[in-house]
């Protein structure tokens, strides 16, 4: 009833314009001009009542009533898209609504205190002022009341996300409205959307042929959304179906069924590119590996520290950006990716040069040199740094994720790491093919007798090249600090991986250090999406052991003569 | 003349200082030792580091009332590092060596499990903290958390009713321990008792400083997608929660699709979490920080003063506070209460002193230390996150809630009773 006069008052208030023109015309006819008079006084009136906000019933049901009340009043704005409705919707939205006694419903702007159903300002906001607590399904509700105003909005984009929001939780009172939208909207996407919005709306209609209808057109989608509105059909209220029709029921069945089969590809995509995704960061760690041990030969146990090294540098140039440049915070990862290389080459560097170096062809000690550094390099970042995990923000261009298919969402920040991955696996290849340094070190580890002899300057060969490996170690850190945590103990859960990543590829080949890494986590996905990430675990450690003993040269063995050392 | 006033002077400052000094030596002798077992470093430091400096607080703040019995409490604070035989060894150490009158300490309940047979060996005083999953009930443990029943069983009836939006399905995820596994167990059994089949459960397991949690919320969003409403319970601990909930942001699973309750993320767990894609997921709590309220006002002040002054890294610039916080605060104060009555730190004494003893819980009521079963008397609050990492209460229990260790859900504890057994 409210809703009708208002829309009525509210079309009169948009010809006021047509209102004044017709004054001025019969202004001319002085006859009708008392007529003229009486026509413009009725519309003046009628907008001065159109200012008013929703009916007072309304506002206190929203502000005082219980959350079904809420529910209940949000869903009649949602049906009447009262734009008028919107400062009220805003404040309950903000948490700026409060509710006193029950009786006065008040929104808070700044410091000025307005009476919801009046308008009338207060000097000071009462002190029996209650919030206006909003749950989840109120939220929901608000949303929709939301969204219905934004349907008749000018902007595609706005209109498109409103669509897309109704679609999560329909209620019948929105059909009309959606009636009204398909009338004049001209986008086809946004007409499928709401067709689709429509039909979730109508399943509980008391009429089976609009229920039959709903359904078929929701069948067609390829949301899952739709497909969890579709099994609602399907559910027993006790002993009873919700749905009494069974020819419905089958039909719902169907639908379901033909959805399933549309979201079966994005599943298997969603699982190849976890498995990807895991790939990419078992590689990144265990690339600097593949160098300092994979091609040198060094145990380093140190190689986790090194990782965590990077990841810490990347947390202090977000420090010192944010402190200094808050401009370019954004893009705080881009510096921090050279500094994180340096650090953890600098770290490396030193290490070969004050330890490894005296201990070339000795794995035993040196194995338990680089322990000892592990442990030097852990609680000298912890007492420098403190024990706590340090807090390595995202930033926004690197969360959320970018929809592919309806139910599958890639993440930019695992996105960013595959790229970035690829990108250090190519210009690592590059350095060893194509450099001077790379001819060097290739030519060390394959013969350093013969390389010392046409005069490679073996030592300072074997520093650059651990510089490299744990510089490569240290781009790892920044880009893991970016997914996981960043506290000094970072590096161990990764020391594992990373040898068992190089090992299963083959000692001394890049190749397989990039198909074991992708091999490792697609196997570690797959298992995990069908055992359990501790079932998961377990088996990639067994079926690596069945592996190397069955290949201990691991996935490609360098042919040739290998002089082991 | 000159010379004869420094020569006096400086007499008398060495005499004043050794005078110091011997009163101080005086003073350490006289003293009441406090254990403190709380995890500094490792995955658990994320939650239990504030708990420490927390009694440290509590123990400021009765020294300055002069202390207990006419002594300072003086602290004593091991790091076991997320290790579990660890916590046992310096849980050994602390009643021993260090000859401590009681211990605040644990947070994990493996670690609980494993200090649990030094305590009652040596019979000594271990305030544990944090909810946990029940099952167990010593006569030297006082269990200021939550039970089941005042934390994990009214979240899960919450998400069933109407306004937690009628959950039909629902995803157990945990850190794979014994605090999970035994909850769900409870959980599963209660849910059987409202109607729920196994079908309708899933229940899922992470290492501890698990950080890739894409598979799982592709499993959980394949669930949910299966039809009827699905919520997720999380029992997930330590810094794991961190990228677990970035990934939920990340993959856009909205809490009013599928919303998680967490029962062991609080104010300081969501520090290192952009908060914005989270809003509306849950937690189940005895106490958050957003409760209005004059005591928990005070509370707040209290520690934003004194993180200020020791400088506790990220809350001197964004203090927090949380559940635990306020049961390690409740169990320090009701022991230094227990204490005054029994006239002494004896054992035996504190805790039958102990039974009955009211304070005044910054929760915003009377917290009760039960006559019997060393539990505290809680009511229940479940709140939805908000876009600044705060909590917003959208359910509490009308009053306090008796713990039930002993859960009934389980069928093998008909008939027990809620009291600590005597051991012969």
């Amino acid at each position: 009833m409210f809703a009708v006069l208002r829309q009525f008052k509210f079309s009169h208030a948009i010809h006021l314009p047509q209102a004044y023109k017709t004054m001025t015309s019969l202004r001319a006819h002085a006859t009708q001009a008392v007529l003229g008079l009486l026509v413009v006084l009725f519309s003046t009136l009628l907008v001065t009542a159109a200012v008013a906000k929703p009916s007072p019933e309304l506002i206190l049901k929203l502000a005082a009533g219980d959350n079904d009340a809420k529910v209940e009043a949000l869903n009649a704005i949602a049906g009447s898209a009262d734009p008028e409705a919107l400062p009220l919707l805003q404040a309950l939205a903000n948490d700026s609504l409060k509710v006193v006694g029950d009786k006065q419903a008040l929104i808070i702007d700044g410091d000025k205190v307005t009476d919801a159903v009046t308008g009338a300002v207060l000097p000071a906001l009462p002190e029996n002022a209650e919030d206006v607590v909003t749950n989840n399904r109120v939220t929901l509700a608000l949303q929709n009341a939301f969204a219905a105003l934004d349907l008749t909005s000018p902007d595609r984009k706005t209109r498109f996300e409103a669509v897309k929001k109704l679609q999560d939780a329909p209620d019948e009172a929105i059909v009309p409205l959606l009636d009204k939208a398909l009338q004049v909207e001209k986008d086809p996407k946004i007409i499928v959307m709401l067709r689709l919005t429509q039909a979730a709306a109508q399943l509980h209609n008391a009429d089976k042929a609009v229920r039959m209808a709903a359904i078929t057109t929701l069948g067609e989608s390829d949301d899952p959304a739709m497909k969890q509105l579709l099994a609602g059909l399907l559910e027993k209220e006790g002993d009873t179906f919700k749905e009494p029709d069974e020819s419905v029921r089958v039909a719902a069945q169907n639908g379901i069924n033909a959805i399933d089969a549309r979201l079966k590809r994005g599943e298997w995509l969603g699982g190849i590119f976890t498995g990807i995704s895991l790939g990419s960061i078992l590689l990144l760690a265990a690339l600097g590996l593949a160098i300092t041990y994979g091609l040198m030969g060094v145990i380093n146990m140190a190689h986790g520290e090194l990782i965590m090294i990077g990841a810490y540098a990347t947390y202090i140039t977000q420090n010192i950006v944010r402190a200094h440049f808050p401009g370019l915070i954004e893009f705080y990862p881009l510096f921090a990716l050279p500094i994180a290389f340096f650090a953890s080459g600098l770290v490396g560097v030193l290490m070969e040069r004050l330890v490894i170096k005296h201990l070339y062809g000795r794995p035993l000690e040196t194995l338990l040199a680089t322990w000892g550094i592990s442990l030097i390099l852990i609680q000298s970042v912890r007492s420098f740094f403190g024990a706590q995990n340090v807090l390595v923000e995202n930033p926004q261009w690197l969360s959320g994720g970018v929809q592919v298919m309806s139910n599958l969402i890639l993440p930019w920040n695992r996105l960013a790491i595959i790229l970035f991955a690829a990108l250090v696996v190519i210009g690592m290849t590059l350095i060893l093919t194509k450099t001077r340094l790379g001819l060097f070190v290739r030519a060390v580890t394959q013969n350093r007798q013969m390389a010392s002899c046409v005069g490679v300057a073996t030592p300072r060969v074997d520093t650059v090249a651990f510089g490299l490996g744990a510089g490569i170690a240290g781009l790892a850190g920044c880009a893991l600090s970016q997914v996981t945590n960043v506290g000094p103990d970072l590096g161990q859960g990764y020391i594992i991986d990373s040898f068992m990543v190089v090992v299963t590829g083959g000692v001394g080949q890049l190749a397989g250090t990039l198909y074991a890494a992708m091999g490792l986590g697609l196997l570690n996905k797959l298992l995990e999406g069908w055992a359990g990430a501790v079932l998961a675990k377990i088996a990639v450690l067994v079926f690596i052991i069945i592996f190397i003993q069955k290949r201990p040269q691991g996935l490609f063995a360098i042919k040739g003569r290998f002089v082991d050392a | 003349m000159q010379r004869r006033s420094f020569i006096k002077a400086t007499a008398m400052t060495i005499a004043l200082a050794t005078a110091g000094f011997a009163t101080m030596t005086a003073s350490a002798a006289d003293t009441i030792k406090v254990g403190v077992l709380h995890s500094l470093s490792g995955t658990m430091a994320i939650s239990e580091t504030v708990l420490k400096d927390t009694v440290l607080m509590a123990i400021d703040e009765i020294n300055a009332k002069g202390g207990l019995l006419g002594k300072q409490l003086e602290p004593v604070v091991v790091d076991p590092a997320s290790n579990w035989p660890l916590f046992a060894e310096k849980a050994r150490q602390l009643i021993s060596k260090d000859k401590v009158a009681v211990t605040f300490g644990c947070w994990t309940s493996v670690s609980r499990k494993s200090v649990l047979p030094v305590f009652e060996e040596l019979n000594s005083l271990l305030f544990y903290p944090v909810q946990y999953e029940g099952e167990e009930l010593s006569k030297n443990v006082f269990y200021t958390g939550a039970a089941p029943n005042q934390q994990a069983i009214p979240a899960v009836e919450y998400l069933m009713s109407k306004d937690g939006g009628s959950a039909k399905r629902f995803v157990l995820l945990g850190t794979d321990y014994v605090y999970p596994r035994t909850t769900n167990k409870i959980l599963r059994a209660f849910l059987h008792s409202k109607g729920i089949k196994d079908e309708d459960i899933m229940e899922e397991y992470t290492p501890f400083g698990h950080s890739d949690y894409q598979t799982i919320i592709a499993n959980i969003k394949k669930f949910a997608a299966a039809g009827k409403k699905t919520a997720v319970v999380s029992t997930i601990n330590g810094d794991s929660n961190v990228p677990f909930y970035k990934e939920l942001g990340n993959q856009g699973l909205k809490a009013t699709d599928v919303p998680v309750v967490a029962f062991s993320v609080g104010e300081e767990e969501l520090r290192g979490v952009d908060a914005k894609p989270l809003v509306g997921h849950l937690a189940a709590w005895n106490y958050f920080m957003s409760i209005k309220n004059p005591t928990n006002d005070a509370f707040i002040k209290k520690w934003s003063a004194y993180a200020k002054a020791k400088n506790i890294p990220g809350h001197k610039d964004k203090p927090l506070t949380n559940d635990p916080m306020e049961a390690t605060y409740i169990g320090i104060n009701m022991w230094a209460q227990a204490v005054t009555k029994a006239k002494s730190t004896d054992t035996d004494k504190v805790i039958a002193a102990m039974a009955g003893q009211t304070f005044p819980a910054p929760g915003g009521f009377i917290s009760t230390m039960d006559k019997e079963n060393h539990h505290l008397h809680k009511p229940v609050f479940i709140g939805e996150v908000k876009a600044d990492g705060q909590f917003k209460v959208v359910w509490k229990t009308k009053g306090p809630v008796v713990a039930d260790p002993w859960s009934d859900y389980i069928p093998e504890n008909k008939g027990k009773k809620n009291v600590p057994e005597v051991k012969k």
